[in-house]
């Protein structure tokens, strides 16, 4: 079972980054179904966390509810990525949250990028703030994003067909990752500095015998 | 002195008082710092402890210079630091500083260790914040020996070979002093710590005590893991942050502008919410004591409790006002609560003396 987690950025109710967001997110599923490689899914809505979001930013530690929120992208093997374009970028708040999300949490992790914007202008910022922004994560940016200006909410600009193609692009992404192995950063660390202590040939405590193990 | 010890530590901030405007001087700031160190050991605690750190608002750059004038004007309290930065400091100067302190107050000195997080003061001192984690090993290591060996002969990336190297004075008594490794973050100081068997703070002020349970646990297993002991006998110690007056309501109102613009809290999480979340307890001396009391929850039975009071721009009588209240109301009740249940296997604060009966033993 493959977890998909969707996080949106969009600050309004109803938003068009959210309706986009469920767009891609139900593709993806019937893509993984039709190749039966079956998945769950949530959503992570950002706009209820902006205060825990800026609190961490600035106090260095998430709250409880944020901390729940890192761990179910931590333990994801898939994230859709949708943000709303602001002044030639992703907004701030979707960066924040990137920001203070714990170092490594979306290393090796396939990633849908995706972006809504007033006009089709500013579809760039796709390949020009999110994929840099995930490559430099360590994340494996699916190599096609959504864009969806207001326009394509109202005629045939295909951005149903759009939405396929990086659907069908993810899902097979997806598969050849296969189940996400998870890094933990906390035993990384400590394997790193039992490694250096290892390689010092040292005393021990106390100053009288070797270390026992 | 048996089980565990009580004190303070600093962080040596020249901050405004948002109360008055009025901002210390430098001499203010440290001549305040030597009422609250003698304060403390007026009021019946055990432990002083001063930062260090080589920028401004900051004002202790020279902890033993520091911690000497308070040797000389006390005769019971311990004089240790929060941190001793490890990495930027030359482990050559750290054992001679320690070692001179040691004689000077009559082996009343141990030292916490750290990496030290401002990070231009790594090119500063010519090291390479990248390179924090080896340098702290190497550097410890080292002064490990310069502590321990009579001629020392060494050689390593970050400094420039020993030969023939005696370190004078040696330590007071053929002891080292003791050692902790402080850390607010970071899962490796606690298993340096355990590594050596050396003492474990955990800062317990910036993060919720979630955090410090998982860093404590793996500071324990790996003690024991190492064979210095079991796990309930890892050296722990416990930083906290408090503010007290006799009526809770009135602590909060009278905490409340300090803490919205302390450089560290403000404009983040409420006052509220920050005591919610970590271990930082602003209300009545009843109330510090309980929640001090539930740390051990968390922690197991543990050596050392310090809290920080003269942040943020507190005036200095302030400060001891609350080194009032911590001395004669909570201090005492924590002695005696802390003492009850807790087993025998369990050891007390490690002090010179108890090394020194360790020796003749």
């Amino acid at each position: 079972m493959t977890a998909l987690v969707v996080v949106s950025g969009g600050l309004r109710e109803p938003s068009s980054t959210r309706l986009l967001a469920d767009q891609i997110e139900a593709a993806v599923r019937a893509e993984l179904a039709r190749a039966n490689s079956p998945a769950t899914s949530s959503v992570i809505e950002l706009r209820p966390l902006g205060r825990a979001i800026m609190d961490a930013m600035l106090s260095g530690f998430p709250s409880k509810e944020l901390e729940a929120v890192f761990q179910q992208l931590a333990e994801a093997d898939g994230l859709v990525a949708v943000t709303p374009a602001f002044n030639a970028s992703f907004s701030g708040l979707f960066k924040s949250f990137f920001d203070v999300l714990p170092q490594e949490t979306l290393s090796e992790m396939p990633v849908l990028i995706a972006a809504t914007g007033g006009t089709e202008r500013h579809s760039l910022v796709l390949e020009h703030a999110l994929r840099p922004m995930f490559s430099y994560l360590h994340a494996i940016v699916s190599p096609t994003g959504v864009y969806a200006a207001t326009t394509d909410f109202g005629s045939q600009t295909g951005v149903t067909e759009r939405i396929h193609k990086a659907a069908n692009d993810f899902s097979r992404l997806l598969q050849a990752c296969g189940t996400r192995k998870r890094r933990d950063v906390f035993t990384e660390e400590v394997s790193e500095m039992t490694r250096l202590l290892a390689s010092t040939k040292t005393g021990d405590a106390y100053g009288s015998s070797e270390p026992a193990g | 002195m048996s089980g565990m010890q009580f004190g303070i530590f600093t962080v040596g901030d020249v901050t405004t008082d948002p109360t008055t405007g009025s901002t210390p001087s430098e001499a203010e700031r440290i001549k305040a710092t030597v009422r609250i160190a003698l304060k403390a050991e007026e009021v019946g605690l055990d432990v002083f402890a001063t930062g260090e750190h080589h920028n401004p608002p900051f004002v202790p750059s020279s902890p033993t210079t520091f911690l000497g004038y308070i040797a000389a004007r006390t005769q019971r309290l311990i004089l240790s630091t929060s941190t001793t930065l490890i990495t930027t400091n030359d482990p050559v100067k750290i054992a001679e500083d320690f070692c001179v302190l040691q004689h000077l107050s009559d082996g009343r000195v141990d030292v916490m260790l750290g990496r030290g997080n401002t990070g231009p003061v790594y090119p500063w001192f010519g090291q390479d914040i990248r390179a924090a984690v080896p340098l702290t090993v190497e550097h410890y290591t080292l002064l490990r020996r310069l502590w321990r060996e009579e001629v020392v002969d060494w050689e390593g990336q970050y400094r420039t070979p020993l030969h023939g190297f005696t370190l004078a004075p040696r330590p007071l008594d053929g002891i080292a002093p003791f050692v902790w490794h402080g850390s607010i973050r970071t899962p490796e100081i606690a298993e340096l710590a355990a590594y050596f068997g050396d003492g474990f703070f955990a800062n317990h002020i910036f993060w919720p005590p979630s955090h410090t349970r998982r860093l404590i646990e793996l500071y324990r297993q790996r003690f024991d893991h190492y064979g210095h002991g079991s796990a309930d006998q890892a050296i722990v110690g416990l930083g906290g942050q408090v503010f007290m007056r006799r009526n809770s309501q009135d602590a909060v109102r009278e905490f409340r502008p300090y803490f919205d613009h302390a450089p560290v809290y403000g404009n983040g999480p409420s006052l509220e919410e920050f005591t919610a979340q970590t271990p930082l307890t602003v209300g009545s001396p009843q109330q510090v004591i309980d929640r001090t009391l539930g740390f051990r929850d968390y922690a197991g039975h543990y050596q050392r409790q310090l809290f920080l009071i003269d942040h943020a721009g507190l005036p200095v009588k302030t400060v001891l006002e609350q080194l009032d209240l911590l001395g004669e109301e909570v201090v005492p009740m924590l002695r005696k609560e802390f003492q009850i249940g807790r087993p025998d296997h369990i050891p007390d604060a490690p002090t010179h003396e108890s090394f020194v009966a360790g020796q003749q033993r």
